[in-house]
């Protein structure tokens, strides 16, 4: 399996007026060919930052980000802007990230006039050609965002995200501002075009179900800190920290038989920019020992290719 | 069934166009009682925002509402402005999607519960303090009397959509809407919200109409649910059976756009076609273009609602004819 690109000992921090932010704390991992991988935690665990200082739209403070074997951080603006055609974005909002002002043609057609300086019958052609990738007709090129639904816009954004032919999508909460409805047309769409299109994606979400839907392996964060990572099933299945089993117990159940299984993590985040020596989800842990609140565990395995950061992990209860 | 709290019967709300007008809600009729919490359901644009907005004569102007909607006995509809807002707080009160949003920035906590206390209460400055310290107590937020002081860019969401149902349970309302209450929250914070709302539920008797999107979070806190489409009620009933058989196509349909944990090789299906143009609305049923099981009645005439079990009514033909035969 070719890894495409990879991150090491990635670290970010954020200086603020109450104190250092540690949004990204040493965290590591290789997208593989043709995978999806899931990151997922709460809102303020540093899963856009990791987003960002992939494309390096972010400036990291320690680690590696290496794609095809080169650093990242090392390029020039050439080999800059050669890196970005790799890899390519797609924002949450599809109404904050379609420039209004601009039609579609222009919007799915810029990336192209500016790297390849397409023009004419030649970029329209390119442009009618991603659309079509999409699932929008050619016939609406020269409408404005405004003209279309929530669904049809994030549509346009991939459009424009697959305009360079990129390796690498990075899909940030990609339909968290759609109706379900919606959604399942989109999450679709992305099984459909990694196939066509040979696409690797890194996947960022809090919703787990759309993650177990797409993902072939996941990351859980907390804090900045990756706490457990593995394939889906055997951490969607199996969870060993017990953070990854409180985020999979917070998801409502579609059954209302199952309601009374619904719990509710409790007791607060600490403040993160006084984060304690300790492990950082001791105070909401309910299988937390004073070691825990002395010394922050590890990643360490916990089966095949699965791992986590707990010195009391879950695990499989055997029948005696 | 215990007593109804909200009873809205034929509303309607228009909206005047240049040429014409435009029906957002249609004919729509609901019950909430004492306790019990109703799930409205529908996608962006079908009107159930309208419909929660109608209840505390809140419809946004030129907006137009007609029909009746009474809560806790009080006829809400054809009120003035200032006898509406006797009723608000007090009769019925809403918590809104995003509470940083919600909340005024430029005021402490403290001033903006008390404010809402002593408009809906006949209650004096010190004794709102004092009622909205122990309603922080009740939706647990910890160490109330340092939030009282903080301003609302100090809390986190979570925080801020507790202190936002303290403030609406501090007015002792009978009626609670809560529009998407957890839509802009994190899955760990919208459990906690939703088990809170539950709880305050059933401790004070509230009748909660609950506004969302998301069909799990109806299965987990809601005892009947209604589903909304282009402005019309089209499906409602228990959530157990709704839940179990959904009756109208468009229920179904829904069901199976949503991913579940633990079902990875469900194919998920989508909804083709647009939710109808309001201002233009088909002849016959308004789901008729994108039904798979749509006849010719269908486009000639719109269902009503129907019995499709006890308590459940669907507006489809299929559930009528069916109801015929037997």
């Amino acid at each position: 399996m070719d890894t495409m690109l990879s991150a090491t000992n990635l670290v970010k921090n954020f200086e603020t007026s109450a104190g250092v932010v540690k949004a990204v704390n040493d965290v590591s991992f290789d997208l593989q060919s043709r995978h999806t991988l899931a990151l997922v935690g709460e809102s303020g665990c540093g899963k856009s930052t990791i987003a960002s200082a992939i494309l390096r739209l972010t400036d990291i403070d320690a680690g590696v980000v290496k794609f095809g074997g080169d650093n990242v951080a090392l390029m020039n603006m050439n080999h800059l802007q050669e890196y970005r055609r790799n890899v390519s974005i797609v924002f949450q909002n599809p109404y904050s990230s379609l420039n209004p002002k601009m039609r579609i043609r222009e919007i799915v057609g810029e990336p192209l006039r500016v790297c390849y300086g397409l023009k004419g019958k030649e970029l329209v052609d390119r442009v009618e050609k991603h659309l079509l990738e999409v699932g929008i007709r050619a016939e609406h090129i020269n409408r404005f965002p405004h003209q279309f639904s929530g669904g049809q816009r994030q549509r346009i954004a991939i459009a424009r995200a697959l305009a360079l032919e990129p390796k690498i999508l990075i899909l940030d909460e990609p339909t968290a501002a759609l109706d379900v409805s919606v959604q399942a047309q989109i999450l679709n769409l992305f099984q459909d075009l990694k196939q066509r299109l040979g696409l690797s994606y890194l996947f960022i979400s809090h919703n787990l179900a759309t993650v177990e839907y797409i993902a072939d392996r996941v990351m859980v964060m907390y804090l900045g800190k990756i706490v457990e990572q593995g394939p889906v099933k055997a951490i969607f299945e199996n969870p060993a920290h017990p953070y990854t089993r409180a985020l999979l117990d917070s998801v409502p159940s579609l059954d209302p038989a199952n309601r009374h299984q619904l719990k509710a993590l409790h007791g607060e985040l600490p403040d993160p920019t006084n984060l304690p020596d300790g492990c950082a989800f001791y105070s909401r842990c309910n299988r937390a020992q004073d070691r825990c609140k002395t010394s922050s565990p590890d990643l360490l395995t916990m089966g095949r290719d699965h791992a986590a950061a707990c010195f009391y992990p879950i695990t499989l209860e055997i029948d005696t | 069934m215990s007593e109804t709290v909200l009873n809205m019967r034929n509303l309607r709300v228009t909206y005047p166009k240049l040429s014409s007008k435009v029906d957002v809600v249609r004919n729509c009729s609901l019950q909430v009682g004492q306790g019990e919490i109703l799930g409205l359901v529908g996608e962006s644009g079908s009107g159930k925002s309208m419909t929660a907005m109608s209840c505390l004569g809140l419809v946004p102007k030129p907006g137009r509402i007609s029909g009746e909607i009474e809560v806790g006995g009080q006829q809400i509809v054809g009120r003035s402005e200032s006898q509406l807002s006797e009723f608000r707080g007090g009769l019925s009160a809403m918590i809104f999607q995003n509470p940083m949003t919600a909340l005024n920035p430029f005021l402490n906590i403290s001033d903006q519960m008390a404010d809402a206390i002593v408009s809906s209460r006949p209650l004096s400055r010190s004794e709102a303090m004092s009622e909205s310290l122990a309603a922080l107590h009740a939706v647990y937020i910890p160490n109330a009397e340092a939030c009282l002081a903080k301003y609302p860019h100090q809390l986190s969401g979570g925080q801020l959509q507790r202190v936002m149902i303290a403030m609406a349970i501090a007015c002792k309302p009978r009626l609670l809407i809560a529009d998407e209450p957890t839509t802009a929250l994190d899955v760990t914070i919208q459990a906690q919200v939703l088990l809170l709302i539950r709880e305050l539920a059933s401790e004070m008797k509230l009748a909660v109409l609950f506004i969302t999107h998301d069909l799990s979070v109806v299965a987990s806190i809601c005892d009947r649910v209604a589903v909304m489409y282009a402005g019309e009620i089209i499906e409602s009933g228990p959530v157990a059976d709704v839940f179990k058989a959904p009756a109208h196509p468009y229920t179904r349909k829904l069901f199976s756009t949503v991913p579940t944990l633990g079902s990875k090789n469900k194919q998920l299906e989508y909804i083709p076609g647009q939710v109808p143009d309001m201002s233009n609305l088909p002849a016959g049923c308004a789901f008729q273009s994108r039904c798979d099981v749509a006849m010719d009645q269908c486009r000639d005439s719109a269902p009503n609602l129907s019995a499709s079990g006890p308590g459940h009514l669907a507006a489809c033909h299929l559930v009528a004819s069916h109801e015929d035969m037997n």
